[in-house]
């Protein structure tokens, strides 16, 4: 019997410093292999190149002074709008999207959404690729649109801003769509009808009812879309071409082909600082939205 | 009522034909007999054949899924034991974490790369299969604790004071009620990450150095190379794995039971 | 017999002091930050007695269930199950079983494994979990559905798995909480005469939390009415219905017809209640407490103690004026809705033949036997 009630004290014991044990190793891992990563291009982004490629670690503001330069700036900038863009397309896309998913039969909606996510989860390089093999000079676009008779010879779609866009927008549609759908969804529809009913125009019903009573979605979709597209590389890469540059490339660039470590740093947190200010945007409305609907 | 409904109808269906045609025309033209050209030349699997003789290609497929099922399994043991820890935790704490934990899915990957090759060039760690593994870990770990805490919280908490109040210890309520209710998303936990980590280009682009080329890396240099129609057939059995193992990793975290 | 206290019991009064009680708490206490949830209750429960806590939502007594369970901790106080201190004993150490609210019955295991896990984590042999699942079984009625998921069970099968898992490890005492509250009526009330019987039949010790006045009065032995944290009265149903002490207790279990105003001085052998309305007329009543004379009151009075007439009965007993609101013919029943006086509505009722004497409207007399009131001093 002592020893029975030596085990159980003991395991008691056990219980109040179990959680920390449990999440040691994965989060010794995530410190490892991700902050501490982080803090080194944070540290660098403040240090100088040296001669051969190396580090020199003298604190220095001047990476950040670099970035003002108009080379980088234009590549900044292209890419804001860039992402700006396709964050506009997936909307205007994506709305009547899931709109027409939230209000179909619910033994069906599960099945729209995973139509929308599942190319989302395929190769994500694979998927690009498709894109050259339709957008490229003798590719598929350009093979229907001298059958139809619309053009006379190939038109150069390939390597340019448009070919980046659609590729994002390809890329990252269902981030609009699944927030919208989520918002269309708690959208009663007596209070389209309703407002219908009191003489509002369709447009009005839109724009006076739906759009509002959905606008946390709305705010939430297009902020997922804007984050992973400005700091996309694939896509630019592989249907940009050089003069479609984005940050991401530009930091690929800097680190692998002109070895400038430093620099590439810098570039890296300034994209950080973009992300971060659109994810902390999405947590605010996001945690306003939540509180009032869980009540905790 | 249906009126409206018809406009709204198109764009859906035009924006679903979007989604999916470059998936069709990518799969059909595998089959494809013609070389590089968008012109029909009759189906033909001899694209495919080309694949299983290409020794590198072997080799790279070898490697993803070595690095795959690694990362899968150190992952989804660390993950999963986070999310155990962090749901006994005091609820301020379990935000905090959650907030961080989010971090890694919504940085920019291409600075996830950086970041990790920087870290294994200062530990002079020469660049190879270890590394990326080392990296695959730690951008898989977030999707698995957030995938099985989902889980957890929607557990019924009545369900492990019942097992309590039936006289099992705490290791008894894990055993039989806890894990058999999370295994669905346990699952679907590893087919994700094993998934994500097959699927990852700019991560293992950045952290991999000679020899531990994997399947992505190769569709990359290939693509950047010149195109072949074994890229084709390459990319078409990509995205078909990947399809798989996603529908199966939401029907089991769609499974009630 | 009535009293005109309005403070809680703080021990029960327990009739027979000679049988130890399987269950004995005393004066237990839970804070949850500054409130107190559980605040010095105290009661004893018998062997065999079915117990039922009776309350409000927000009572507390779902906090005494889950102390007596062992979720809980009480932060003072002791419970004692066949003598031995539960403090400190966690839930798997318990000699109790609770039937869950909402069952939380294993979705991933059948019937049978769901019912055999308490004894399967005794490490009880195999042959004999077959026995005791099957003989439980036997007894609720699930013979036949052993193989199925709880998701595939009505929610009275459900009821019966989630109280046949309790029984089945013969717990010392049975919680129940809100055990019929997730049922819709006719299923209830079948569910009230099966429990009770099996309760009788397996000679269980109850103790069953409940907001439903009726399935606390049909099924208890005893009943504890519980408000804001505290015990109020403890006894047998009639007790608490016809002789409640408080004008909470009163409302709680029933319509409590209702007159405010003050006990008047005595005359002769009787006292007289006055009505704060003046247009009513005092009336005799027949309690007295030294000291409550003249200070405010409630006058009470069960709806089937009220009598109505056309005319003026000849009788002794008090009789107040009043006039049909409304009608309202509940099958078996009619009940009326009666304005004595300026504000207060009276509900009467009447059965059978009587039933559709009066209309809407109609001037009707009230009276009622002199001790069938009651008077709840403030």
């Amino acid at each position: 019997m002592p020893s029975e009630e030596s085990s159980r004290a003991s395991a008691a014991a056990q219980a109040s410093c179990r959680p920390f044990w449990l999440a040691l190793p994965g989060l010794l891992w995530m410190t490892l292999f991700f902050l501490v990563p982080l803090l080194l291009v944070l540290a660098i982004s403040f240090a100088s190149r040296g001669t051969y490629g190396g580090i020199l670690w003298e604190f220095t503001w001047a990476n950040y002074l670099d970035l003002l330069h108009p080379l980088y700036g234009k590549i900044l900038g292209q890419s804001l709008w860039y992402a700006t863009l396709t964050t506009a397309i997936c909307f205007v896309v994506g709305f009547p999207l899931a709109y027409v998913i939230a209000r179909s039969p619910a033994r069906w909606q599960p099945l729209w959404l995973l139509l929308v996510m599942l190319p989302f989860w395929t190769n994500f390089l694979v998927r690009t690729y498709a894109w050259m093999i339709i957008l490229r000079q003798d590719g598929l676009a350009n093979h229907l649109l001298l059958a139809l008779g619309l053009i006379s010879e190939p038109l150069e779609l390939l390597y340019t801003p448009a070919a980046v866009v659609i590729g994002l927008v390809y890329g990252y549609l269902p981030f609009m769509v699944l927030p919208l759908y989520v918002a269309v969804e708690r959208l009663d529809p007596a209070l389209v009808e309703a407002a219908w009913d009191l003489y509002a125009s369709r447009w009005a019903v839109w724009t006076r009812v739906v759009v509002p009573l959905t606008m946390p979605g709305i705010v939430g979709g297009c902020i997922l879309v804007f984050i992973p597209s400005i700091g996309s590389f694939i896509t630019p890469d592989l249907l940009g071409g050089a003069r479609s540059m984005m940050i991401g490339n530009l930091i690929q660039h800097e680190y692998l082909v002109v070895r400038d470590w430093p620099l590439g740093s810098a570039v890296s947190f300034v994209l950080m600082a973009i992300v971060m200010a659109a994810v902390v945007l999405y947590y605010r409305q996001a945690g306003g939205a939540d509180g009032s609907s869980e009540g905790r | 009522m249906k009126r409206r409904s018809a406009g709204l109808n198109a764009v859906s269906v035009a924006a679903m034909l979007f989604l999916y045609g470059p998936i069709l025309v990518l799969v059909l033209y595998s089959f494809n007999a013609a070389h590089l050209s968008m012109t029909w030349r009759g189906a033909t699997l001899k694209w495919y054949g080309a694949l299983l003789q290409d020794e590198a290609l072997l080799a790279a497929t070898w490697n993803s899924l070595l690095i795959a099922l690694v990362s899968t399994v150190g992952a989804t043991a660390l993950g999963g034991l986070l999310a155990l820890g962090m749901e006994q935790m005091p609820h301020r704490r379990q935000q905090i974490l959650e907030g961080g934990l989010v971090l890694p899915l919504v940085i920019p990957e291409v600075m996830m790369g950086v970041a990790l090759m920087l870290l294994f060039v200062m530990l002079r760690m020469p660049l190879g299969l270890t590394t990326v593994i080392l990296g695959h870990i730690a951008f898989n770990i977030p999707l698995v604790t957030i995938m099985i805490r989902t889980r957890l919280r929607k557990l019924d908490p009545m369900l492990r004071e019942a097992a309590a109040d039936l006289g099992a210890d705490a290791w008894q309520v894990f055993r039989y009620v806890t894990l058999p209710l999370l295994r669905p998303a346990i699952w679907g936990a590893v087919l994700v990450a094993f998934t994500v980590s097959l699927d990852d280009f700019l991560v293992t682009f950045f952290t991999a150095g000679p020899g531990a080329t994997t399947l992505p890396l190769k569709v990359y240099s290939m693509i950047k190379s010149g195109v072949t129609p074994e890229i084709n057939a390459l990319s078409a059995l990509l995205l078909v794995v990947s399809m798989i193992g996603v529908a199966g990793s939401l029907y089991l975290q769609r499974r009630e039971v | 017999m009535a009293t005109f206290s309005t403070s809680p019991v703080i021990a029960s009064g327990d009739s027979h002091p000679a049988t130890s009680p399987t269950l004995d708490i005393r004066a237990i206490v839970r804070r949850h930050g500054s409130v107190a949830a559980v605040d010095h209750v105290s009661f004893q429960v018998r062997r065999g007695e079915f117990f039922s806590i009776l309350g409000p939502s927000g009572a507390g007594k779902t906090s005494v269930l889950r102390i007596l369970a062992g979720f809980e901790e009480p932060d003072d106080g002791d419970v004692l199950i066949d003598g031995c201190s539960m403090l400190g004993v966690p839930p798997n150490r318990r000699p109790v079983n609770l039937v869950f609210q909402s069952y939380a019955l294993f979705p991933h295991l059948t019937v049978c494994e769901n019912v055999a896990f308490g004894l399967k984590m005794r490490r009880v042999a195999a042959a004999l979990i077959d026995e005791q699942v099957r003989q439980v079984l036997a007894m609720v009625k699930l013979t036949g559905k052993e193989a199925r998921k709880p998701a595939q069970l009505s929610g009275g099968e459900q009821q019966r798995v989630a109280l046949a898992r309790a029984l089945v490890n013969k717990p010392a005492v049975v919680l129940l909480d809100e055990p019929l509250a997730a049922l819709d009526q006719q299923l209830r009330q079948a569910m009230q005469v099966e429990l009770k019987s099996i309760q009788e039949q397996a000679g269980l010790t109850c103790v069953c939390v409940t907001h439903h006045q009726e399935e606390a009065m049909m099924m208890s032995d005893r009943i504890a009415v519980m408000h804001q944290g505290r015990m109020w009265q403890v006894g047998t149903p009639r007790e608490v219905y016809e002789n409640p002490r408080t004008l909470f207790v009163s409302r709680f279990l029933g319509v409590s017809n209702e007159l405010p105003g003050r006990l008047a001085d005595a005359e002769g052998d009787a006292y007289f209640f006055q009505p704060a309305d003046s247009e009513l007329p005092g009336f005799p009543v027949p309690f007295h407490l030294d000291g409550s004379v003249g200070r405010p009151a409630t006058w009470s009075l069960r709806p089937e103690h009220l009598r109505i007439s056309r005319d003026r009965p000849i009788t002794e007993d008090p009789v107040l004026p009043g006039v049909v609101e409304k009608v309202f013919f509940a099958g078996s029943e009619t009940k009326y809705l009666i304005r004595v006086g300026r504000e207060s509505r009276w509900e009467a009722r009447a059965t059978g033949a009587r039933s559709s004497t009066f209309a809407p409207g109609d001037p009707v007399f009230l009276h009622w036997a002199l001790d069938a009131g009651r008077v709840f001093v403030e």
